[in-house]
């Protein structure tokens, strides 16, 4: 009877005494780093789910050569369909039942506003967060939480910068998504106008993504006699307007949300010859640009994808992407040493200096501070000349208010 | 010698001693009991789920009032839980409302909402009843967003909302609360509905289910119950809708898409059309099925609800409900058979 | 007064889609007296399938008819098997068999053909004499292919003994079958019937809104507005529906309520026939007796 007390005893404070090493370091273990994500793989954001399964392959490769510092990574990636409910279920799970080290690159604006409080009350590293919005990069505010794009407000401000210095007197319309990745733009837009902007904008109008076509607006619009359009528009409804202003004859200054600038999403089907002229801003290298053919970091990419991720279109622009940061994230865990906390790891995300990732462009490097929450602040304009963007100018730093 | 027959009424069967009546009293109580455990016997992950389960059971409850018990199809409950959310999220956001007193207010709210719905509702049978509230439910994300409600709104942003503490001096954390915040909410309201649908009001609403003429020549005011079950059925989701607010701390017009409508309709249709039992069978499969259906397939997951859905529409036509029913029922004859034999 | 102008015809080319959407919803309704949510869906199927066809290389006049061929007897084929079983049983049975198969083949589009939207051609030249700035080439070609088809279905069920015989079996089931009308094969053959002009809707649609799984999402629910503005036992009413849906959404859409509502209008059309005139402008309306 003692001996059992004792044997129950002894099991119990071994229990306690198990945990209480991995609550310094929850998610990690000698031989693994668990890392959690929620990514639309159903629903009408499904096709960006192709990031989720890009960064798995990433993390696959990464694991074939030794991991780090000895530890596989394992990204767990779970569906939310893009409905925050279900993110916050999925990311209680993740942190609660799985005990991940930390939150990577989850999806979408509404969904990681749903988790953002929770996970930092909770002092849980949201690390870039796949999403443009301006806000993530609040470090007073949410420690926790850091993107990694340029921001859709720092987009447009380079618009609104390459507006005022080659077309001062121009006539704005602006035709905006109605949820927040259209509305930042529209913000960012009036933000680097300044005090011009109000006469400058003469016509916005926005559209749902249950809309059949954006054709009356494109109309609208073009019958406020503007001479310079910023689409802020997701593929479908941009290769839409790009067709549409060519149809009825509309020859504007034309900026294209860097979201929709996909050579085989976007102006394939609405033929490259109606966009021709059309301006945008990049940063990273178009997998169907013609220039970086022989560029190493693309080369190193296309290897990349053929082996570790055969099912994925060497022409989507988003399989770069997810490259990308997952590069960011493995550099961050290298930084880290053998100090795999949670607040190591943040402390290091918010300590990236000059950066480089191969496939952004040339001059475009990583940036964090303990103050400066946007890693990617520079971009580069380029001009579709019918068959491929030409990236002209120097790279731009998009910093604003 | 024969004994006589009197005209006294038969005594209730008894069944190991008690009568079925007996029997449900005890399995109810024991199903109360296990409610008020489970908070301190799950992690705080299943806790979180639990409740959820806790709020659609209410939700399916409001809508099998509706759709199974009163014949009205809804496919577009997900705009009423949505106006429950909002009520509650806005009162939160905006005044200094304390949250236990939003939830009422959103019943009240989206009670005169299914109520101002039901009344033009009434002239549409069937398929058209049908076909207007998945026009609702379609719509209503956009409406969320609309420009000029969003001082209120919040627009695409959405609403966040802080979880609330247990009150001061009791020993829970704020999961296990409002788990009980919840079953505060619940039990009344699956009393209230069973009261409801046991007299005359229940009677009344399924007769205009199954005879409309019939029911309108008994002198049954179809018209009137018709609107009141809508109103009710609203204020079900509503409560269920605010109280669901609470616990996933967030609102947004994303939130409320279509699929959220249709998966009540999946709700009642598994759990069991026109029984109260059924709502929390209903509750169970969607909040748990979803991740299994992930696991068998990642790039598909609503194809595996939609083969459900079919599914169950060909074998389990009355739902979970109907087959534990069909069960209870076979277990009695054979009880009783035994003992007779 | 030339934006209004160009808005209105705008609206026609929106109207286009819906019309024939909503032809493809009354076919149904004429045929089996159902409403079928799940039409959109299996009008995009169809259009993948051509696709299929097309990037296999086949020339598009062939592989419009195959696609054709094969949305009929998609159509039969979920009749027969799908809906059959669950014909006699209540509304309520129906619907939900109907919005299974919504997600069903929503869910299954996804799956096979991925969520990236794709280019799909379309059979009038993009210069011919028939274009102008107002309106694409194409949108012209699909008004007059929806009006063809229009014109079809109407000599179909007005002239053709087959066209009688179903519509005698949607109305009066029992009286057809002591008259010799199979009319379990006609219900089946309504749906084929729906199920093929719904492909072309689809590939009409498809080269404007371009092709993904979600495509026909708020057309579906534009589609329905339509077929109920015109009359849902109304092939003529529906395409007329079809029009007015387009040009009101359109202008209530760019004076009157903002953009941001357009599928609130969808909403406010269908509940306001409901009420007012459930029979739509042309359809008939039925008085029961008790």
């Amino acid at each position: 009877m003692y001996a059992r007390r004792a044997w129950l005893a002894a099991a119990a404070f071994a229990a306690l005494a198990l945990p209480a090493a991995a609550a310094d370091t929850p998610g990690v273990t000698a031989s693994e780093i668990k890392i959690g994500q929620t990514m639309p793989y159903s629903g009408p954001a499904s096709a960006y789910g192709t990031i989720g399964k890009a960064e798995t392959a990433y993390f696959n490769m990464i694991n074939e050569k030794g991991g780090i510092a000895g530890r596989k990574l394992n990204l767990m990636s779970l569906d939310d369909g893009y409905s925050p409910p279900k993110t916050m279920e999925q990311i209680r799970r993740l942190v609660e039942q799985e005990d991940v080290a930390f939150i990577f690159q989850s999806l979408g604006t509404p969904s990681n506003t749903a988790i953002q409080k929770y996970l930092n009350t909770k002092k849980v590293p949201q690390l870039f967060v796949a999403t443009g919005a301006s806000k993530w990069g609040d470090p007073e505010h949410f420690h926790w939480t850091i993107g990694w794009q340029p921001d859709y407000r720092t987009e447009a401000r380079i618009y609104a910068k390459y507006i005022l210095k080659e077309k001062p007197h121009a006539k704005i319309a602006v035709l905006y998504q109605n949820d927040d990745f259209g509305k930042d733009y529209l913000i960012g837009l009036k933000d680097g106008l300044g005090d011009k902007g109000a006469k400058m904008i003469v016509q916005e109008a926005s559209y749902e993504v249950t809309d059949p076509t954006v054709d009356s607006q494109v109309v609208g619009l073009q019958s406020s006699g503007a001479d310079t359009l910023v689409t802020a528009a997701t593929p479908k409804f941009a290769a839409q307007t790009i067709r549409k202003v060519y149809d009825i004859g509309w020859k504007p200054l034309h900026f294209m949300s860097n979201v929709s600038v996909s050579v085989a999403s976007v102006l394939q089907p609405a033929g490259p010859e109606k966009a021709v002229g059309m301006l945008t801003a990049a940063y990273l290298k178009d997998p169907n640009d013609p220039t970086f053919k022989d560029d190493t970091g693309m080369k190193h990419w296309r290897e990349f994808m053929t082996k570790y991720y055969p099912d994925g279109d060497q022409k989507d622009a988003s399989n770069v992407y997810g490259y990308g940061v997952a590069m960011t994230l493995v550099q961050v865990l290298k930084q880290c040493g053998s100090d795999f906390s949670r607040e190591n790891v943040m402390k290091q995300a918010a300590n990236l200096k000059n950066f480089d990732v191969p496939i952004l462009l040339p001059g475009i490097k990583i940036n964090t501070s303990a103050t400066d929450y946007y890693p990617i602040q520079q971009m580069q304009l380029g001009k579709w000349d019918g068959k491929t963007w030409v990236l002209f100018g120097d790279v731009i730093s998009g910093e604003g208010s | 010698m024969t004994t006589i027959e009197t005209s006294r009424p038969a005594a209730a069967r008894q069944y190991a001693g008690l009568s079925l009546r007996s029997w449900r009293m005890v399995g109810i109580a024991a199903l109360l009991a296990a409610a008020c455990v489970l908070p301190f016997s799950l992690s705080s992950y299943h806790l979180f789920q639990a409740t959820q389960v806790l709020v659609y059971a209410m939700v399916l409850l409001g809508l099998n009032v509706l759709t199974g018990f009163n014949g009205q199809i809804s496919l577009g409950h997900g705009a009423f839980y949505a106006i429950g959310a909002y009520t509650a999220a806005i009162l939160l956001d905006k005044t200094g409302v304390p949250y236990w007193a939003t939830i009422p207010v959103a019943g009240l709210v989206c009670l005169v909402a299914g109520f101002l719905f039901g009344r033009p509702a009434l002239r549409l049978e069937g398929h058209y009843l049908a076909l207007a509230t998945f026009a609702l439910a379609v719509a209503t994300p956009q409406i969320l967003k609309y420009k000029h409600l969003e001082p209120w709104t919040g627009g695409v942003q959405g609403i966040i909302i802080s979880k609330p503490d247990a009150p001061a001096g009791l020993p829970l954390d704020g999961d296990q609360w409002l788990y009980f915040f919840c079953l505060i909410w619940t039990v009344p309201l699956f009393v209230v509905g069973w009261n409801l649908l046991r007299g005359r009001t229940g009677r009344a609403m399924v007769a205009i289910r199954d005879h409309p003429m019939a029911a309108a020549t008994m002198g049954i005011d179809t018209a009137l119950y018709k609107s009141l079950t809508f109103g009710v059925s609203a204020m079900y989701t509503g409560i269920a809708g605010a109280l669901g607010a609470l616990v996933a701390q967030f609102v947004s017009p994303d939130s409320f898409g279509f699929f959220l409508s249709i998966s009540f309709l999946v709700g009642i249709v598994v759990g069991g059309i026109a029984s109260i039992s059924g709502a929390v069978f209903g509750a169970i499969f969607i909040e748990f099925v979803p991740n299994i259906a992930d696991q068998i397939s990642k790039a598909a997951p609503w194809a595996i609800y939609g083969i459900f859905l079919i599914a169950f529409m060909y074998l389990m036509p009355m739902g979970v409900a109907g087959v534990v029913r069909f069960a209870a029922a076979r277990f009695a004859r054979l009880a009783s058979e035994r003992r007779a034999g | 007064m030339q934006a209004l102008m160009h808005q209105v015809l705008s609206g026609l080319a929106n109207g286009g889609i819906y019309a024939s959407v909503a032809l493809a919803l009354v076919m149904i309704y004429q045929a089996t007296h159902h409403v079928n949510f799940a039409q959109g869906e299996m009008a995009m199927f169809s259009t993948y399938v051509c696709w299929m066809l097309l990037q296999a290389g086949l020339p598009y006049w062939i592989a419009f008819i195959l696609t054709l061929g094969f949305a009929f007897i998609a159509g039969v084929a979920i009749e027969r098997i799908i809906v059959r079983p669950v014909e006699q049983a209540p509304v309520l049975t129906v619907v939900v068999v109907f919005i299974g198969l919504l997600i069903i083949i929503n869910s299954l589009a996804g799956w096979l053909f991925s969520y990236t939207i794709k280019a799909f051609p379309s059979p009038f030249p993009s210069n011919a004499w028939y274009g102008s700035p107002f309106m694409s080439p194409h949108e012209v070609g699909m008004i007059f292919v929806t009006m063809v088809v229009l014109a079809l279905v109407f000599a179909f069920f007005r002239f053709t003994p087959l066209g009688l015989a179903m519509r005698a079996a949607a109305q009066n089931p029992v009286s057809s079958r002591l008259v010799g009308i199979r009319v379990g094969w006609m219900l089946a053959m309504g749906w084929g019937l729906a199920g093929l002009i719904g492909s072309v809707a689809g590939m009409m649609a498809a080269p404007i809104v371009y092709l993904d799984p979600n495509m026909m999402g708020g057309i579906l629910l534009y589609g329905f507005a339509a077929a109920l503005v015109g009359g849902i036992d109304n092939p003529w009413g529906a395409v007329l529906g079809g029009f007015i849906v387009g040009v009101l959404e359109n202008v209530a859409g760019a004076y009157v309520v903002g953009t941001e509502l357009k599928l609130t209008v969808a909403l406010v059309i269908i509940i306001g026939v409901l009420l007012v005139k459930p029979s739509g402008l042309f359809g008939r309306v039925l008085v029961t007796r008790v």
